[in-house]
């Protein structure tokens, strides 16, 4: 019995923004659920009282002076844009309502 | 002329501060190399002859003027593996994703390469977002391994190893995520290192799995490695992950290996890193090279690392889960990218549209591991476990560095497997990894070094030395006694064994 349905799939690819196909939601149904099953030893320890490790240096927040310094020009980072439109990014519509 | 591709990047770099030979000289060599023998090894993603050749001359007009060489390596080319952003060259990172983008920035490593007079030929192939053991991801075709063309480079930094292989650059940068330069390294008979995660910067490393992602050198020899490693490392205030402490010294300590004298030196060998799944020329080579590491007084001692047993699965959940967030900026809204944008869709849509179009299958897979990973109700059970899992294995090299100075293993289960063969078979192609990934995890160092070729297919075989963090310089002095012992033995280095490749005119 599969761990990982072809539904579910479906769901994780929409919450991943991912149109998938249909070809590829079987045949990422079927991986998906052989490497879960691969992985899912790692189980054996979550009831252990072991600390997580997220990050093998330990982080703190890092600070730096607040002085203006330069950066990329309006210009610079528009010039890689899908689209740009009156010196901005134009992105699709990002509301429901009819364009 | 054709000689100078065949030398070391030390010797190249003698070479030229002695004016016996020009930066340029050197440079147009290997552009010939490549321009030679590239459409059949497609190592390359990118070559900027124009820009290569006026680094070149900039490094001859120094050497003229009598002014000091900027680094040891001034003037040596390199390839650079195409997920490190370069202004004024397109960054892919072998997606379609990214195809055609000019970053507006260097990388940290980039910079410090052009500051150093290191001539970059160009940008190498790799599997997409460095995701990949075989270079079969990329969205521009698989690299091939000069050693046999009909076999992978290794990956994800194929391209950078192959490039080395195939006598295309002496010098090549990588990234190693789960083993993206180690394993390459081992299966194209070159030099692989992963420094300890925070030495170098990530700054204009195109993101994978941020808290495993480590940029390092790959060469023909230790040395040329170690003089790379020193000019990438250091701490850099862009990186917040960047640790600001000295650079280990790895080319003195490569230096001193050479002499050929491990007395008082004890070396763990990992019980975990053999058995099932293991090649038997593969574990030959390994078998080979403990004895040859007796030889030169090291104590070889067992040491067990229970915990690695789950680093494999550990790995395939984090890192999955990390780029499942890294991989969310391709939205199609700033950069890379659109499609579908008809004025009838919503961004959503776009957004949907144009991750389906422009991932490839190994990243949408990962996308969708670390979504599932993440998400409620699984988070305990997976991500939260192999986060355990890590601090298990920390422990482990702890512990076992309590008692040995390095550590070793085979770098690979395997020699280089046929184009193809595992390519339907995630779980099979994660198994590349097997070896190197504890070190990702840990964060410490660690460095394939070429072993000799296998007795079942003659292919290259890679030998592990893992270090302690910040304690880099303990595996290259082994590395480095380890190659001139086994260049005596073996009569010459084994990179002089790549088959000729047949050159295009």
């Amino acid at each position: 019995m599969p761990s990982i349905s072809r539904d579910e799939v479906a769901h994780l690819a929409r919450l991943a923004r991912l149109a998938v196909t249909e070809e590829e939601l079987d045949l990422f149904a079927g991986q998906l659920d052989q490497i879960v099953q691969a992985v899912a030893k790692v189980g054996d320890v979550a009831d252990q009282d072991i600390p997580p490790t997220s990050h093998a240096v330990p982080l703190t927040n890092v600070f730096r002076a607040d002085l203006v310094r330069p950066g990329l020009t309006q210009q610079q980072a528009l010039a890689a844009a899908p689209a740009a439109e009156d010196g901005r990014f134009r992105v699709p519509r990002i509301l429901g309502e009819e364009a | 002329m054709t000689d100078l591709i065949r030398l070391t990047a030390a010797e190249l770099a003698a070479k030229i501060q002695a004016k016996d030979v020009s930066a340029v000289e050197v440079a147009q060599a290997h552009l010939d190399r490549i321009g030679a023998v590239d459409s059949a090894v497609h190592a390359f993603l990118h070559v900027d002859t124009e820009r290569a050749l006026q680094a070149a001359k900039a490094v001859d007009e120094d050497v003229a003027a009598g002014r000091p060489a900027a680094s040891p390596l001034a003037g040596v080319p390199l390839a650079l593996k195409d997920v490190l952003t370069m202004q004024g060259a397109p960054t892919t990172c072998g997606s379609k994703m990214l195809e055609g983008w000019n970053p507006p920035y260097d990388a940290t490593v980039t910079l410090k390469l052009l500051q150093a007079g290191i001539v970059i030929l160009g940008k190498t192939n790799m599997d997409e977002f460095a995701m990949g053991s075989s270079t079969e991801n990329s969205a521009y075709g698989t690299t091939h391994n000069p050693w046999d063309l009909d076999r992978i480079p290794g990956g994800s930094g194929g391209g950078s190893a192959a490039a080395l292989a195939a006598f295309e650059a002496p010098l090549a940068i990588g990234t190693d995520t789960g083993g993206s330069i180690r394993q390459p390294g081992s299966v194209t008979g070159t030099v692989g290192v992963k420094p300890t995660y925070g030495t170098v910067s990530r700054y204009g490393l195109v993101a994978f799995s941020s808290s495993l992602d480590q940029a390092g050198p790959c060469a023909r020899t230790v040395l040329d490695a170690a003089l790379l490693h020193e000019v990438i490392g250091g701490h850099d205030p862009l990186d917040s992950t960047s640790i600001d402490a000295p650079l280990p010294p790895v080319v003195a300590a490569a230096r001193e290996g050479a002499n050929g004298d491990l007395s008082g030196v004890r070396v763990g060998v990992v019980t975990q890193f053999a058995g099932d799944g293991y090649q038997p020329g593969v574990l030959a080579s390994f078998e080979a090279a403990v004895a040859q590491l007796k030889e030169l007084g090291a104590e070889i001692v067992e040491v067990s690392c229970p915990s690695f047993d789950l680093a494999l699965p550990a790995y395939y959940l984090i890192a999955p889960s990390e780029c499942s967030s890294n991989l969310a900026r391709f939205d199609a809204m700033r950069y890379g990218l659109r499609v579908g944008d008809d004025a009838t869709r919503s961004a959503e849509e776009v957004m949907s549209l144009t991750r389906e179009a422009g991932f490839g299958p190994e990243v949408k897979r990962r996308i969708m591991l670390g979504t599932y990973a993440l998400s409620s109700g699984y988070y305990d059970a997976y991500y939260g476990s192999a986060q355990k899992v890590r601090t298990l294995i920390s422990r482990d090299f702890d512990a076992a560095f309590g008692t040995v100075d390095v550590l070793i293993s085979p770098t690979t289960p395997t020699t280089a497997f046929r184009i193809g063969e595992r390519a339907n078979d995630p779980m099979a192609m994660y198994k590349a990894d097997l070896c190197t990934i504890p070190s990702n995890l840990a964060g410490n160092a660690a460095l394939s070094v070429p072993s000799g070729l296998s007795d079942d297919d003659g292919l290259p075989v890679g030998l592990q030395i893992m270090s302690p963090a910040l304690q880099d310089h303990r595996g290259y002095r082994v590395a480095a006694a380890y190659e001139a012992a086994r260049n005596a033995a073996q009569g010459g280095s084994l990179i002089n064994r790549v088959p000729e490749l047949e050159v295009a005119h």
